[in-house]
């Protein structure tokens, strides 16, 4: 019963800001995140939150950016696109694609620059701001007015109201606090023009990447999420919650402590220094639940604990937990699932 | 490393890691009345830092911390964790302290002593999760950056650094001067010994002010208000795998 009503009102809340918030004069650049020809890092959600604010241009830079430009101009709410072509661009380097934000900016007069809260939009978004002389604005979860923005700080455990007293707002998104825009524009009649040219110092020299390969679907974005901690005792057992996450087509995460100890990447992190999900389903395997993993899953629709530990944190914020050893009730939840 | 290296570092007081945070009575701030110690992404600086110079003893590591008087601890920390003298930029109140400022507050600094060669920050404090200084300070010297790094290596003037990305790992390269910040699979910081605790209280410290420094740190963001997070409503317990199984058919109906 308790877990309806917290289930509802996480439902109920972007209706809520929509209500009461739209004024629609601002003009907004969202900067479009893209990797191997899919818009990705949450660029989506942030164009939700941009909306907010009033119309939408959309930068989208890379050494060939034609082809997610055609496509970015078939989300609802973008009213232009502006590419930057130039193979400088092709891996986000911050010391490049800032100077191009800034020059952008110059021409167009944006009121707010937007991005994803990701890794990268982490990187370049403050870089430009300084360069602009502006404060950045980082992971909101609402946007309350054009200038008033609603923030966590202390890893969630407290959330802020803020107000930018600059002229251009420089905001990262929190994209699980937004739903992700839908296309449905005719992408034929959005106007598409050429970046101004920026200066590339190219200070950095990109060497390569190791990314880690998965047929899961990506933790950032999934539906179901199934996470192990230390309690999972090695790498190995990890294949427990595989074979569980398989069968209901979950993505894997894992706790800091799992993560220091080895026994999974550090990109599968969930935490105030990792990943934020907000899942429908969040699955707690072995985890104890300290403030620093909370952070960055306590607000998943349906939080499930799976620990021998009755006193564990963990309990305080599942809607079900199961007191039990994981090694007996993991398998025991794969085997019967489908039943 | 041929040349000996000029580190600056920057710490910050935030309240502990450990500490349940409260928002206060008039919901304008957290109680800030709790145990403080350094941001632990700064002690991870730190310790990069300290290491540089074990490898190649003429570096020389200053640490730097801009907020009020209280500040000074969170500096002998860093001193008696290896770093050679300290220099606390001294403000008034350190809830209005924002990142532009402090980006700004550091550059003024190494404009009027001398530029270092490399900058080492924590990639974000633990308590404004903002995690735009370093960024911003490059930004400002028009700097490489080379953010949430997880291994760093320096040979000559040349830098090559692992950062933690989204989906893995990327490694970039650069040459000096630069700015790091740390992520936190960097190192494991270490712990200052009786000894070196009691041997930085003789190390150099010194103060300034924004105003000497010439830098404005009035806030662009006012926080207009803070509030409790909403309440999770769980500590229910089921007994047995069907029971849960059940509940998350038909009550929850997320399966």
């Amino acid at each position: 019963m308790f877990s309806n009503t917290a289930r509802i009102a996480l439902k109920t809340r972007p209706l809520f800001a929509q209500r009461f918030y739209a004024t629609g004069a601002g003009n907004a650049l969202l900067f479009v995140e893209h990797k191997d020809g899919v818009i990705g890092g949450a660029t989506l959600n942030a164009l939700t939150a941009a909306r907010k604010v009033g119309q939408v241009t959309a930068l989208v830079a890379g050494d060939a950016p034609e082809a997610i430009a055609k496509e970015v101009a078939k989300y609802a709410g973008v009213s232009k696109v502006i590419t930057a072509t130039d193979a400088a661009y092709a891996k986000g380097l911050p010391e490049d694609v800032a100077p191009l934000l800034v020059e952008v900016q110059k021409k167009y007069g944006f009121t707010h620059l937007f991005a994803g809260h990701t890794a990268l939009g982490k990187n370049v978004f403050p870089r430009a701001a300084a360069l602009l002389d502006v404060a950045a604005v980082s992971d909101i979860t609402a946007v309350e007015a054009d200038d008033t923005f609603v923030r966590p700080i202390y890893a969630g455990n407290a959330i802020a109201t803020v107000k930018s007293n600059d002229q251009v707002k420089v905001v990262t998104v929190r994209g699980t606090a937004f739903e992700a825009a839908e296309a449905s524009n005719d992408a034929s009649s959005v106007a598409v023009e050429a970046a101004p040219a920026a200066e590339k110092p190219s200070l950095t020299q990109w060497l390569g990447e190791e990314i880690q390969k998965s047929d899961r679907p990506d933790l950032g974005t999934a539906k179901r999420v199934i996470s192990g901690g230390r309690g999972m005792k090695n790498g190995e057992n990890f294949k427990l919650l595989y074979d569980l996450a398989d069968k209901i087509g979950a993505a894997v995460g894992a706790s800091r402590a799992a993560v220091d100890a080895g026994f999974v990447d550090n990109s599968l992190q969930v935490g105030q220094t990792g990943k934020i999900v907000a899942p429908e389903l969040y699955i707690a395997v072995g985890i104890s639940g300290a403030i620093q993993h909370l952070a960055g899953m306590k607000d998943s629709k349906t939080i499930v604990a799976i620990n021998k530990d009755a006193d564990a944190p963990i309990f305080q914020v599942a809607d079900y937990g199961l007191v039990e050893d994981l090694f007996k009730a993991v398998p025991e939840l794969t085997e019967k699932i489908n039943a | 490393m041929s040349n000996p290296l000029r580190i600056f570092v920057p710490v910050k007081r935030v309240i502990d890691f450990a500490v349940k945070v409260r928002v206060n009575a008039a919901k304008t701030d957290v109680d800030r009345n709790v145990k403080h110690s350094m941001n632990p992404f700064d002690e991870i600086a730190v310790e990069e830092a300290v290491r540089i110079k074990e490898k190649s003893p003429k570096t020389e590591v200053v640490a730097i911390s801009c907020g009020s008087a209280k500040a000074q601890e969170t500096l002998r920390t860093a001193l008696a964790m290896g770093a050679d003298r300290a220099v606390h930029v001294e403000v008034k109140d350190d809830a209005t302290l924002q990142p532009l400022a402090v980006a700004k507050l550091l550059k003024a600094y190494a404009d009027k002593e001398a530029n270092p060669d490399l900058w080492i920050l924590g990639k974000q404090a633990i308590d404004d999760d903002s995690n735009q200084t370093g960024q911003m300070l490059a930004g400002l010297l028009n700097w490489p950056q080379t953010t949430f790094a997880s291994k760093v290596e320096i040979e000559n003037q040349s830098l090559k650094v692992t950062r933690e990305i989204d989906g893995g790992l990327e490694t970039v390269s650069t040459k000096l001067p630069a700015v790091i910040t740390t992520d936190l699979r960097l190192n494991e910081p270490r712990y200052a010994s009786l000894p070196n605790i009691m041997k930085a209280k003789k190390k150099p410290l010194i103060k300034i002010t924004p105003e000497e420094l010439g830098i404005d740190i009035t806030p662009r963001i006012q926080t207009l208000k803070v509030e409790e997070p909403a309440k999770r409503e769980g500590g229910r317990k089921v007994e047995s795998v069907d029971e849960l199984l059940d509940k998350l058919k038909n009550e929850a109906k997320v399966l």
